[in-house]
């Protein structure tokens, strides 16, 4: 079995509050998950874990064919080693334009120097372009993505993500604040990525859960409630309680 | 062509630039028709040199967000490691013609001797400090003009770039390390000859046949084009990618962390690369000035940088050149005794004492209601506007831009 990422036995609390709790989760290298939990279920610690923004207290963080320790790797490298993660609001860099955004994604040499240096060549434009074109925003390369919709923004970060090139692809709650067909274009870019690579998506919303089409990792209280179809995690009685009855 | 474009500035700066000099150059004592006191030629040379400092500030504070609070000791130590050489070589040249009617000829080492109690005589020592090395090498000291300040520089900004201070914590220790400096370089075995500081720097070793007004004008002519070259670097380093990523460490550090920067690389290559622009400056605002002493390197003169910058709007590079040379020309004749006092009957408003006030008062003032600065003034002329985003910054970040600073 070659899994991409291995979660194993992940702990974590702060000031005595268990925010993960043995917490164990893998998934392999072109696969969609989806990660629901009520509120405090710890979905966005677990992301912050895996992409070194939090020190687990104890457990293993495996990646790759070299099954590599990710843990105490701080974040720039960890995201260099192929994890891109997309935070819940939209995080893009206001006062610079689309392109400067997507060329800033794009996976060159992230050396100082070299970027210093660093003029785009054609193949740069053209893939900035393509990225665009996928995340539909080619007719506003030149625009400062502070003026762009919030669903705009959205797309912009995913593209960002896409252009790193990941391995992985880490989205937190990708869909909110999104009208329907705002969701349905998100849904249509994250199926796409899926192909070609590993995508966890933490998600609040069930019917936007359900469009994804993939399998569903219950977290509840730091650890795994459920795992399997959305069908068969809605079915299981502990998921309703701590969750769906509510 | 793509250069031209993002820094539609750079050719009006160098017209402003090679027009001043040529104006000065022609108004001057020694090439022109005297209209400029020598020591008002000095004055303006000195300007340009703090305008080039004020442009590493606008790299370090405008564009990467580091309100480093620091780059004055960074422009003082270039100005000592310069000062050493002038000061060591024009002893030299006067100890050794007192000497050379001696009935025995000198040996090195006296020569030495008789050098070390002329410079160290007035802290009563008569040793040369180690830190004087090279001093008798004018290659060696420019040498450390760059090394001393950046190695310095490199060591406190891995240290603390590395540990992530970032925000009002790093200018802090920011200025304790100014402060630290000047109260080291204070203490009389420094080995910098304490407050005393060094001192006719103005008089170059070997030329005192060259008159100040020559000597004026060719040290206005190096910094007007040590601020050229600053300026030039400075947009480089902005316009392309680099440039990219620094404002995004800016306005939105951990996001340009999890594209996989180093922004502690990217931080400290911006600081160090300041700093050694800073030194430059020092090395060529010093001799100019005349004397150095420890003063200079007191932590409110690298907070007057900042406020320099701020007055001219920061994050656009002209912005600091118009702060630093306006503030500090204004500076210099309220300070100076040429504004009339205010006699306002009960009281005498008296410009030297009163300057700091209207200062401190212009700061505030510009920091609430124009946060552009001086250099918003040209936005008028070339029609650029603010984004509308209800006084939202643009980043989470405590350096973010503001919502007037930016462009639409």
């Amino acid at each position: 079995m070659s899994q991409l990422l291995e979660v194993s036995g992940i702990s974590v609390s702060f000031d005595g509050f268990k925010a993960i709790n043995n917490l164990s989760f893998s998934i392999g290298p072109a696969e969609m998950r989806a990660i629901i939990g009520p509120n405090g279920a710890g979905k966005t610690t677990f992301m912050d874990i895996v992409t070194g923004k939090t020190k687990p207290d104890e457990g293993k963080v495996l990646w790759g064919d070299l099954s590599r320790n990710l843990v105490g790797m701080n974040e720039a490298r960890i995201a260099r080693a192929g994890i891109g993660r997309k935070f819940q609001r939209p995080t893009v860099f206001e006062d610079q334009t689309v392109f400067e955004n997507l060329l800033m994604a794009v996976n060159n040499d992230r050396n100082p120097l070299k970027v210093l240096f660093f003029r785009p060549k054609p193949a740069d434009f053209a893939k900035v372009e393509e990225l665009a074109g996928e995340i539909g925003l080619s007719d506003q390369l030149s625009r400062k993505s502070g003026e762009l919709s919030h669903g705009q923004k959205q797309w912009l970060e995913i593209g960002m993500l896409l252009a790193q090139d990941p391995k992985l692809l880490l989205v937190d709650e990708p869909a909110a604040g999104m009208t329907l067909g705002e969701r349905e274009h998100t849904t249509d870019i994250l199926k796409e990525a899926a192909k070609t690579r590993a995508v966890v998506v933490v998600e609040h919303d069930m019917e936007f859960v359900r469009r994804l089409e993939c399998k569903v990792t219950v977290l509840h209280e730091g650890s795994v409630l459920a795992e399997g179809s959305l069908d068969h995690v809605t079915q299981n009685q502990d998921v309703i309680d701590v969750y769906l009855g509510r | 062509m793509d250069f031209l474009k993002k820094n539609p500035s750079l050719p009006v700066f160098i017209a402003v630039l090679v027009i001043f000099t040529l104006v000065v150059t022609f108004l001057s004592e020694a090439y022109g028709t005297g209209a400029l006191s020598t020591s008002f030629v000095k004055t303006l040379g000195k300007t340009l040199c703090l305008a080039l400092v004020a442009i590493a500030m606008d790299l370090v504070w405008g564009y990467t967000g580091i309100l480093s609070l620091g780059h004055f000791a960074f422009f003082g130590l270039g100005g000592y490691m310069i000062g050493m050489w002038l000061m060591y070589a024009r002893t030299k040249i006067i100890v050794v013609e007192s000497m050379v009617n001696a009935p025995i000829p000198p040996t090195p080492s006296e020569i030495s001797d008789a050098i070390g109690s002329q410079i160290f005589g007035v802290v009563g020592s008569s040793d040369f400090p180690l830190v004087w090395s090279f001093a008798h090498s004018f290659w060696a000291q420019i040498a450390l003009v760059v090394l001393v300040p950046g190695i310095l520089a490199l060591v406190f900004g891995w240290l603390a770039f590395r540990s992530r201070v970032t925000g009002v914590y790093l200018s802090i220790l920011t200025q304790a390390m100014t402060l630290a400096l000047s109260l080291y370089l204070f203490q009389n075995d420094s080995g910098l000859r304490g407050n005393n500081g060094l001192s006719g720097l103005q008089n170059l070793p070997g030329a005192d046949a060259i008159s100040q007004d020559n000597i004026s004008i060719w040290f206005f002519w190096a910094s007007a084009f040590a601020l050229l070259l600053t300026y030039l670097i400075a947009a480089f380093v902005v316009s392309g990618k680099f440039g990219s990523v620094i404002r995004g460490i800016r306005d939105d550090e951990a996001r340009v962390r999890f594209l996989g920067y180093s922004v502690e690389g990217f931080k400290l290559f911006v600081f160090t690369l300041t700093a050694i622009l800073a030194a430059i400056g020092g090395a060529l605002y010093y001799p100019q000035a005349g004397i150095i002493n420890p003063a200079e390197i007191a932590p409110i003169a690298s907070i007057y940088l900042a406020v320099w910058v701020a007055i001219g709007g920061r994050g656009r590079l002209y912005g600091a050149v118009i702060g630093a040379v306006f503030v500090s020309l204004v500076s210099t004749y309220f300070t100076g005794g040429q504004a009339p006092d205010i006699n306002l009957g009960f009281y005498t408003i008296k410009w030297v004492d009163w300057w700091l006030v209207l200062l401190g008062l212009s700061f505030v003032l510009v920091t609430l209601f124009a946060p552009k600065g001086i250099g918003g003034l040209f936005d008028l002329v070339s029609g650029r506007l603010s984004p509308n985003r209800q006084g939202a910054p643009l980043g989470p970040d405590k350096g973010s831009l503001r919502e007037e600073e930016a462009e639409q």
